[in-house]
């Protein structure tokens, strides 16, 4: 499993690295969500959890989380805006117009 | 049809592809890995020749897929995977060997490995991820650039002078056991191809309508939208090939988008009159035509 | 004959993944390869490969898996794998290849000349100059232990139709022993979905650095490592070979310098010399890669005059053998005069009387007036 670390490694010494380029950590330390200049945002009272938002986001940047809605089990869409670039993606392909586009505070 | 209230997820759920990749906002090539993925599962090595992925799986001594990911040369994908597979299966390991790679490396500077592996019918899934030019060095046109395109090496003074190389059609004279297109725009369609190929033995080439926001100069919200109107207007169509010549359609359009759809939002497109979009309309129609004598009845 | 001592060599060495295209003089080891391979003589998958680019690819991505790997090319086919040279090393695959020494095109040749394989010699691959077939056979062997044991590729070469052609007898080695000597390839980092890595990502000036600098510490390694191995394998297989061979130098006066065929021959050479009352050796420099530079220093040392013989050149520069030697000589005090001799290019007969006319030519100098003595020239 890929190690996990909160910035990019650089070795500081040359026993400490492997014999050549291999990876041993993820790209989770890269945070994405500081490229946006836009955020979207999802209004659940229109959101039908067709999870299209989920499907068609490049960064894997939406997560399910199951819920239940009018005692029914379904998968809910969340945005996780540390990695959210904004594209707006999601924004364009909602089919009830449920994401809305905010201009990104500093 | 899409957005039913009660759809059952046929995408797995499951990620394979992590997060905090390099890629461009809205780039299709990161939603064509995030899916394939999804479709082969973990149990997959990534052969990755020079394209945008070389940067987006991330730097040494990070990783983005969570799967091995072997890079290569430029020239060098079918080759290296091909080594990887034979190596695979002296360890009797039955693992889904993948030659992930842009239009350059399989169009133009690794043709000709492509074209060896394929004869030679060697195991694994050759996956092209067609953005329409070489996108990693700046946007310079490959001969996967369509006719009259703008890139910084066919500037509007002069535009892409050659049509789009059918590569579908070189692939299928080397009567691979399993040919198909997919787009981004429709991912249960992509995810079911993968599916199927990975069960096929032999060489499988798949190619990816994956849209650049940044090559084609587009706002990057567009990218499934531009890959879906690419499908629907009858520019890519969505096909499969047994054996190279059993041609199926695998998404019939009865009524296609106007083309002109397709084109306008793209400003590599915009230096276009009229006359030029006519042409490009009656390229697409013949085009369409001869696909449709090859599809079996 | 030389180019099936290469096959047997890796025949025996059990090497699992062969990859390799056809170019004259190179055939008959990928011949007699095929047919090992497909009689079963030889459990190896052999890839019938469209270039040599490749065959060096698909043997990168093989060895990184961990499994045992061979090939075998010459001049073109060595020059169109070029990038691949590179990538083998920068990958730390233990690729061994046999390389046929033949003269670069135009104008077409098929003879024989070092510029193929000196042409990669900064591409950090261990390079091997064999003199005759039973060397050949049992270096791919001692190639293999080196290179597992240090991650670094290695060529064994032999010159066009003077060796891959010519047929000697030669020792075959018994499987057992050799099992015994060469243990299965054991891969560290490796390409395996139960532990994923991406191999070879996009490495900043912040730690590129260092991965240069492991692959030179790994060449020095090597030094140490041929000389080990070289006595291993003298203790199984009654051979000795180590990084340099000598013949009659501990009371010469002069020597003379060469590597590959023009060794045997030199050896006769000196031997006619000697019979009229020179004081004169030999030193066959067998490893070029890792150069090893200070045993060439020590013999050297206590000579009054040293020949290079070249079978090849470095344009715009002189013949290579002779840069590197003299390049190891420069810092020492009492460094003797070192003379460079290009002879032989394109396949040229080297004979013992050009030797010996060269030693005569040579001798009456007091010291070298230019870089290249050209012998056997038609001016």
């Amino acid at each position: 499993m890929a190690k996990k670390s909160d910035k990019k490694i650089i070795f500081k010494k040359e026993k400490e690295m492997p014999p050549f380029a291999i990876s041993f950590y993820s790209m989770e330390y890269n945070k994405t969500g500081i490229w946006r200049n836009f955020r979207p945002v999802i209004d659940y009272d229109k959101c039908t959890f067709c999870l299209i938002c989920w499907k068609f986001c490049p960064e894997a940047a939406i997560k399910l989380k199951k819920t239940k809605v009018k005692g029914r089990e379904k998968l809910q869409p969340v945005i996780d805006y540390e990695y959210c670039k904004g594209c707006g993606i999601c924004w364009e392909e909602c089919l009830t117009k449920a994401i809305d586009i905010e201009e990104e505070s500093d | 049809m899409e957005g039913s209230k009660d759809m059952k997820l046929k995408i797995p759920e499951e990620e394979i592809m992590g997060c905090g990749n390099l890629a461009c906002q809205g780039c299709g090539a990161t939603l064509a890995m995030r899916h394939t993925l999804k479709a082969l599962g973990r149990n997959t090595v990534i052969v990755l020749p020079a394209c945008c992925w070389s940067v987006i799986d991330g730097p040494f001594p990070h990783s983005l897929v969570n799967v091995p990911l072997f890079h290569t040369a430029f020239a060098a994908g079918p080759s290296t995977a091909s080594g990887i597979k034979a190596a695979l299966e002296i360890q009797g390991k039955d693992t889904n060997v993948v030659a992930w790679t842009g239009d350059g490396g399989t169009y133009d500077i690794g043709l000709g490995t492509l074209s060896g592996a394929a004869e030679r019918n060697d195991d694994m899934i050759y996956v092209c991820y067609d953005n329409e030019a070489y996108m990693n060095t700046g946007i310079q046109r490959s001969s996967s650039t369509p006719l009259k395109a703008w890139t910084t090496t066919t500037p509007v003074e002069s535009p892409k002078e050659n049509p789009k190389k059918d590569i579908i059609s070189i692939m299928a004279a080397h009567r691979i056991p399993y040919i198909a297109t997919a787009s981004i725009a429709y991912p249960e369609d992509m995810i079911e191809k993968f599916k199927k190929a990975k069960d096929i033995k032999g060489m499988r080439f798949v190619l990816v309508f994956s849209p650049c926001p940044t090559g084609w100069k587009y706002a990057p919200q567009l990218t499934v939208k531009l890959a879906r109107l690419a499908v629907q207007s009858r520019i890519f169509p969505l096909v499969e090939i047994e054996n190279g010549i059993k041609w199926k359609l695998t998404k019939e359009i009865a009524r296609p988008s106007p083309v002109a759809d397709y084109l306008k939002p793209q400003g590599r497109f915009k230096h276009l009159n009229s006359k030029d979009i006519a042409e490009i309309e009656q390229n697409v129609e013949a085009d369409w035509n001869r696909l449709l004598q090859k599809i079996e009845k | 004959m030389g180019n099936h001592a290469l096959s047997y060599g890796a025949k025996l060495s059990r090497a699992q993944v062969i990859s390799a295209y056809p170019i004259t003089p190179q055939t008959e080891v990928v011949e007699l390869l095929s047919r090992m391979c497909a009689s079963g003589e030889l459990k190896a998958k052999f890839i019938k490969v469209e270039s040599e680019h490749s065959a060096m690819a698909s043997l990168i991505g093989a060895s990184s898996v961990g499994v045992r790997t061979f090939t075998a090319t010459s001049s073109q086919g060595l020059a169109h794998m070029h990038e691949m040279l590179h990538w083998a090393t920068g990958a730390r695959t233990p690729i061994v290849m046999g390389n046929i020494n033949r003269a670069f095109a135009p104008p077409w040749s098929v003879w024989t000349e070092q510029n193929d394989s000196l042409s990669q010699r900064d591409t950090g691959w261990m390079q091997l100059y064999a003199q005759n077939n039973q060397e050949v056979l049992d270096s791919v062997i001692q190639a293999y232990k080196v290179a597992e044991s240090l991650d670094l590729p290695a060529m064994v070469i032999l010159a066009a139709f003077v060796l891959s052609h010519t047929s000697e007898t030669v020792e075959m080695p018994e499987q057992e022993k050799v099992d015994e000597f060469l243990p299965p390839y054991e891969r560290k980092y490796k390409i395996d979905p139960d532990e994923p890595h991406a191999f070879g990502g996009l490495t900043n000036p912040d730690n590129y650095f260092e991965l240069r600098y492991k692959i030179q510490k790994a060449m020095e390694e090597a030094l140490k490592k041929w000389e080990e191995v070289g006595e291993e394998f003298e203790m199984m297989f009654g051979r000795r070979y180590g990084l340099v061979e000598t013949y009659k130098v501990s009371d010469a006066k002069s020597l003379i310098v060469s590597s590959g065929t023009i060794a045997s021959t030199a050896r006769n050479a000196v031997d006619s010399l000697r019979e009229s009352g020179v004081k004169v050796g030999f030193l066959r420099i067998r490893v070029f890669r890792p150069f090893p530079a200070e045993l060439i220093r020590g013999i050297l040392s206590s000579v009054d005059k040293v020949i290079v013989i070249d079978r090849n050149i470095g344009f715009g520069a002189s013949g290579i053998f002779y840069q590197e030697v003299k390049a190891a000589m420069y810092n020492e005090k009492n460094t003797p005069p070192i003379f460079g001799v290009v002879t032989g290019l394109g396949g040229r007969d080297v004979s013992s009387k050009d030797i010996i006319e060269i030693y005569q030519d040579v001798i009456r100098m007091k010291e070298p007036k230019s870089d290249i003595i050209w012998k056997g020239l038609k001016i």
